[in-house]
């Protein structure tokens, strides 16, 4: 596939900040939970901007994953920090690029280690296709399909602005 | 550069076992704390496991008696989701005339991923890491005098934990420092994270002058060596060491270094005061102290833990 893909980082997350809004107001109590690092990024920006009373969570993959046979222990992985009740919450996880799912398992383990959410539903700033798992977004605020070769991640400046970063030719 | 490679590192430098600190970058030090840290936050979790070693049999061979560091090692096993098996190999085939090789080649045959080892020989964990598959992993759990790798990293993580940075403590190591593989380790540890005061402290026959070749400070005064201390480590005095004619008498010793309230106020105001256990009250640590707010003994079984599930899922994850 060839494509040049130019994706505004910005104008995807007003739309997920809709997205997520509109999935707010079925589930006024829900905590959102930003999945490390990006997804914890737009998760406290998410926080911030909607106003919300729970503060956000941040949660990482690390002592989950299904490759730790063959990468190892992940360095510089973040730490899990849900600074609220997990048992009978509306969990909403937060994440930048949506791909083949076996993040969003792993940090469903890790959030069922805290105890049992409600609910969990999740809210991408970008879907690319290449699931492996039986998992789908409740809301997504951009669609788009990506070689295997490429590496789509999201930036974050200091000033707080959102970028995204495409790493790798299409195949 | 060493003319040969560390035999704990793979060649892309990834710890694969863990049998001294000797020779360790800084950066596999920092990574191991960093991960340990990771770790002290599952402890406290509802559910304490997460199944990093799920699959994987861990068997402890402790040679030599332990308690602590083996039902700390049993317990970070048991909540990376490793099986762990317990030898008590002093009373079975070594006692029946099998060789140390002959046991890891017989184990390795009922498929062990990891060995943790205590041994009394210096140098057996690494005479079996030489001699099992690449697949397997071997923890030094206190081999002789040589090492305790895993106390010197959980002593750091205590160390950062409450000070925060290495790189403007004085140190005090108070004790039988030339038996100690606890001392050996630690020294190592701090040198390499930059610490720039190490003060070795205790009597002449337990302090011998040369240590000073280890990048330390040797004080045969208590009030000189623990003056002004961040940080005191407290040496268990081993009971064995009285018979000979190292030590005069156990109140001698208490008199001289043994660690009271009085002396304590020479260290610095916010000095912690560590200890690997067992302690003996009276003989090198006053119950005062020990039980006081200067106290971080009891800390660092917790930190243990910790530590030992990061060394454990560390050299576990990568490959010979």
């Amino acid at each position: 596939m060839t494509q040049s893909l130019t994706l505004d980082a910005e104008a995807l997350y007003v739309a997920l900040r809709d997205g997520v809004r509109r999935l707010l107001a079925e589930r006024p109590d829900a905590a959102l939970v930003g999945i490390w690092s990006g997804g914890a990024w737009l998760a406290a920006r998410l926080h911030a901007d909607q106003g919300l009373a729970v503060e956000a969570g941040v949660i990482t993959s690390a002592l989950h994953r299904d490759d730790f046979g063959e990468r190892g222990l992940a360095t510089d992985s973040g730490t899990t920090k849900l600074p609220f009740e997990i048992d009978g919450r509306h969990i909403v996880l937060i994440d930048d690029v949506l791909y083949t799912g076996r993040t969003i398992r792993a940090v469903v383990n890790e959030l069922y280690d805290f105890g049992r959410p409600a609910s969990v539903s999740l809210a991408v700033l970008v879907d690319r296709g290449g699931r492996e798992l039986p998992i789908e977004p409740a809301f997504a605020a951009a669609r788009v399909s990506l070689a295997p070769t490429q590496r789509l991640s999201l930036a974050r400046d200091p000033s707080g602005r959102f970028s995204f970063a495409l790493e790798g030719g299409a195949a | 550069m060493l003319s040969k490679r560390n035999p704990q590192l793979n060649q892309h430098g990834e710890l694969i076992h863990l049998l001294s600190i000797e020779g360790l970058p800084r950066a596999v030090l920092t990574q191991l704390l960093d991960t340990a840290g990771t770790f002290l936050s599952v402890n406290e979790r509802d559910v304490k496991k997460v199944p990093l070693l799920r699959g994987k049999s861990v068997f402890n061979l402790f040679f030599e008696n332990s308690t602590r560091t083996r039902t700390t090692f049993e317990i970070a096993a048991k909540r990376l989701s490793a099986d762990v098996i317990n030898l008590d190999i002093a009373r079975s085939s070594t006692a029946k005339g099998e060789s140390l090789l002959d046991t890891i080649a017989n184990l390795s045959a009922m498929h062990a991923d990891m060995f943790v080892v205590r041994h009394a020989e210096s140098g057996a964990p690494f005479l079996i890491a030489q001699h099992v598959a690449p697949h397997v992993h071997v923890v030094n759990a206190g081999d002789g005098r040589h090492a305790h790798p895993t106390q010197g990293l959980l002593d750091m993580y205590t160390i950062r934990h409450f000070k925060g940075d290495f790189t403007n403590l004085s140190v005090a190591i108070v004790g039988d420092i030339v038996h100690s593989r606890v001392a050996r380790s630690d020294i190592h540890a701090l040198t390499t994270l930059g610490v720039p005061d190490i003060r070795a402290v205790g009597p002449k026959t337990l302090v011998p002058g040369d240590l000073a070749g280890m990048g330390v400070r040797v004080c045969h005064d208590m009030a000189e060596g623990i003056r002004d201390a961040d940080v005191i480590i407290m040496l268990r005095l081993q009971n064995e060491r009285m018979s000979g004619a190292m030590l005069p008498s156990a109140g001698e010793y208490f008199k001289r270094f043994g660690l009271t309230p009085g002396k304590l106020a020479l260290a610095k105001p916010d000095a912690i005061v560590m200890h690997p256990g067992p302690i003996n009250r009276g003989v090198e640590i006053d119950s005062s102290v020990a039980d006081g707010g200067a106290s971080v003994i009891l800390p660092q079984v917790t930190f243990g833990i910790a530590v030992r599930m990061a060394v454990m899922s560390t050299i576990a994850g990568n490959e010979a």
